[in-house]
């Protein structure tokens, strides 16, 4: 089912005249609320009055993360702090935490679109859902739930971590749908094993999975050991946290809700727009937010978009799931690396789950070393050494083929790299520069 | 005639195969014949075991990557020219092997050689033929 038919599969006529109203409301709504895009438009030399059309918002400055940081706590926001319902702070390792606020009404945006979001992975009224993202600051827990609510579903609402209980939760209340990070959704999957479950009993036929990149390996690895569909939810919580985009039961790239939150898609160096199709950087703006409404946000997340029609129904431009960071690339002897690209390279080598580290040191003669380690499980695994030499060989070829830079690989043993319930460490950086 | 070897994956590092044979003890399992075989960086340690099944239960549980091959154990005369005599029907008859490694076993006086072949079905008929003994693995395993 389509959770709010008018405006998901609305005629790209109207929709284009909604989308002008929209942006010119809300240029207008931050320039007379937040002082600081009052002086960034001035600064910019652009006025509300030449907001016309949705297509004007080019004119427009970007909004960036520093910017968050740099106007913490309230700088950025467009209504007072007595106005708002709700704040989630990011944890903020480096400088000054990223802090987001809602009003009644983002919430109850929130909770629209991530309904609309479940709706797009299969989800109807009175289906059961447990939520295994962490509740808390975090805003994938409260997110899912606020949706999961609006849709009318029965919510379970776990949280993360404590693996066992989940899975006799799982057992006992017969959940049809899970969100949760998809590195947890594996891991759980390891932990059932050991404990008895078959996974592919379980009652989980929908996952929602998100706030981590993850690939298309990953996807179909779930999706056969849980035996269930794999969906990917995107969002930030700079934009609303979970809910800005999701995938549809075609599973053919993820529905930007944007009537809401615009999308584009940049050249992170130039700024100027991309073709659909190509990769370049996802900026964002919220049309309808009122706590801290965001004009042209770079997410710092590598997408293509596409405009072709869907074949579900909905008329929304599709984004591709992140394919890469602006800011996760590492620089090693002067070459862009990206880890995406050694995931890449290992999930086309048959057989290879995509449990790996990268670590980039500096030994004494000042070079850049690259060690990446690979996690040796059962179908990989072969009583003669020839066969894994072969194994280690062939994904230093590949990975050097396409990185141009020599690599040492190394194999290692199962379960020997560390997996967070959470966000999964890809790479360790030991430079000391 | 085929007998269940165990081979487990193992980095270098430091007590990792006393780990394995410290599992295998609490399990009550009898390690028969035992061979590592070593890269730069990891190895590979084989085992004939008396209960393969309890075995690789026991690896699993802990994580380990394991897996099962056949392998034949052969006999080999206890005097010069032995080993030679069962390596010229193999190189003779074209039987490509992997590798190789001896053990012994108590109740025999012979020496053994363990032969993990790439076609162990034909290396047992052609081994036969040509009068070499080969040990039953349920002489030495529960099935």
């Amino acid at each position: 089912m389509i959770w709010n038919e008018k405006l998901e599969c609305m005629d790209l006529e109207n929709m284009k005249n909604l989308l002008s109203e929209r942006l010119r409301k809300i240029v207008s709504f931050v320039d007379k609320n937040c002082p600081l895009y009052h002086e960034r438009f001035k600064k910019t030399g652009v006025s509300t009055d030449d907001i016309k059309t949705i297509d004007d918002i080019r004119k427009l400055p970007f909004t960036t993360k520093l910017d968050m940081r740099d106007s913490y706590p309230f700088g950025l926001f467009s209504t007072p702090s007595t106005g708002l319902s709700e704040i989630h702070i990011s944890s903020g390792t480096t400088g000054n935490p990223t802090v987001v606020g809602y009003t009644k009404d983002d919430l109850k945006l929130w909770g629209e679109v991530v309904a609309r979001a479940l709706c797009c992975a299969g989800a109807k009224p009175k289906d059961r859902i447990q939520i295994a993202y962490g509740y808390g600051l975090f805003t994938g827990g409260l997110g899912l739930h606020y949706g999961a609510m609006e849709l009318g579903l029965t919510i379970i609402p776990t949280s993360s971590g404590q693996t066992k209980r989940q899975l006799k939760i799982m057992q006992d209340f017969k959940p049809r749908i899970l969100a949760c990070t998809p590195s947890y959704a594996l891991y759980m999957a390891d932990e059932a094993g050991e404990i008895g479950i078959d996974p592919r009993e379980s009652s989980w036929e929908i996952g929602v999975f998100g706030a981590e990149p993850w690939s298309e390996s990953m996807r179909s690895e779930i999706e056969s050991t849980w035996n269930m569909l794999a969906t990917d939810i995107y969002g930030l919580s700079e934009i609303i946290g979970p809910g800005v985009s999701q995938e549809c039961t075609h599973k053919d790239g993820l529905h930007v809700f944007w009537d809401v939150f615009y999308p584009e898609v940049i050249c992170p160096e130039t700024g100027e727009p991309v073709k659909d199709g190509e990769p370049g950087e996802l900026v964002i703006t919220t049309l309808t937010k009122q706590g801290i409404p965001l004009i042209r946000y770079r997410t710092r997340d590598i997408v293509s978009m596409t405009h072709e029609p869907c074949k579900c129904g909905r008329t929304s431009p599709r984004v591709s799931r992140i394919l890469g960071r602006t800011d996760d690339m590492i620089i090693v002897r002067g070459i862009n690396v990206f880890p995406s690209q050694i995931e890449h390279v290992l999930l086309g080598i048959e057989g290879t789950e995509p449990h790996y580290q990268l670590i980039i040191d500096r030994d004494k003669g000042q070079l850049d070393k690259v060690e990446i380690h690979v996690e040796v499980n059962e179908e990989i695994f072969s009583d003669e050494i020839k066969k894994l030499r072969q194994l280690e060989e062939t994904i230093k070829r590949e990975i050097e083929s396409v990185l141009s830079i020599g690599v040492k690989v190394k194999l290692v043993e199962p379960r020997t790299i560390a997996r967070s319930e959470g966000k999964a460490k890809r790479v360790i950086d030991k430079r000391t520069l | 005639m085929k007998i269940n070897q165990i081979s487990v994956f193992l980095e270098n590092k430091e007590g990792r195969i006393y780990e394995v044979c410290e599992l295998l003890g609490a399990h009550d399992i009898n390690i028969d014949a035992l061979n590592i075989a070593e890269s730069e960086g990891f190895g590979v340690l084989r085992m004939i075991v008396n209960k393969p099944k309890a075995a690789m239960a026991a690896l699993k549980e802990k994580g380990f990557s394991a897996n099962q091959t056949d392998i034949l154990a052969v006999e080999v005369e206890d005097r010069p020219g032995g080993l030679a005599d069962v390596l010229r029907v193999i190189s003779t008859n074209q039987l490509n092997v992997e590798y190789m490694y001896g053990f012994t076993l108590r109740k025999s006086d012979r020496a053994l050689m363990v032969f993990r072949f790439d076609d162990p079905e034909k290396a047992a008929k052609t081994l036969q033929a040509n009068q070499i003994r080969i040990i039953r693995g349920s002489d030495i395993q529960e099935s």
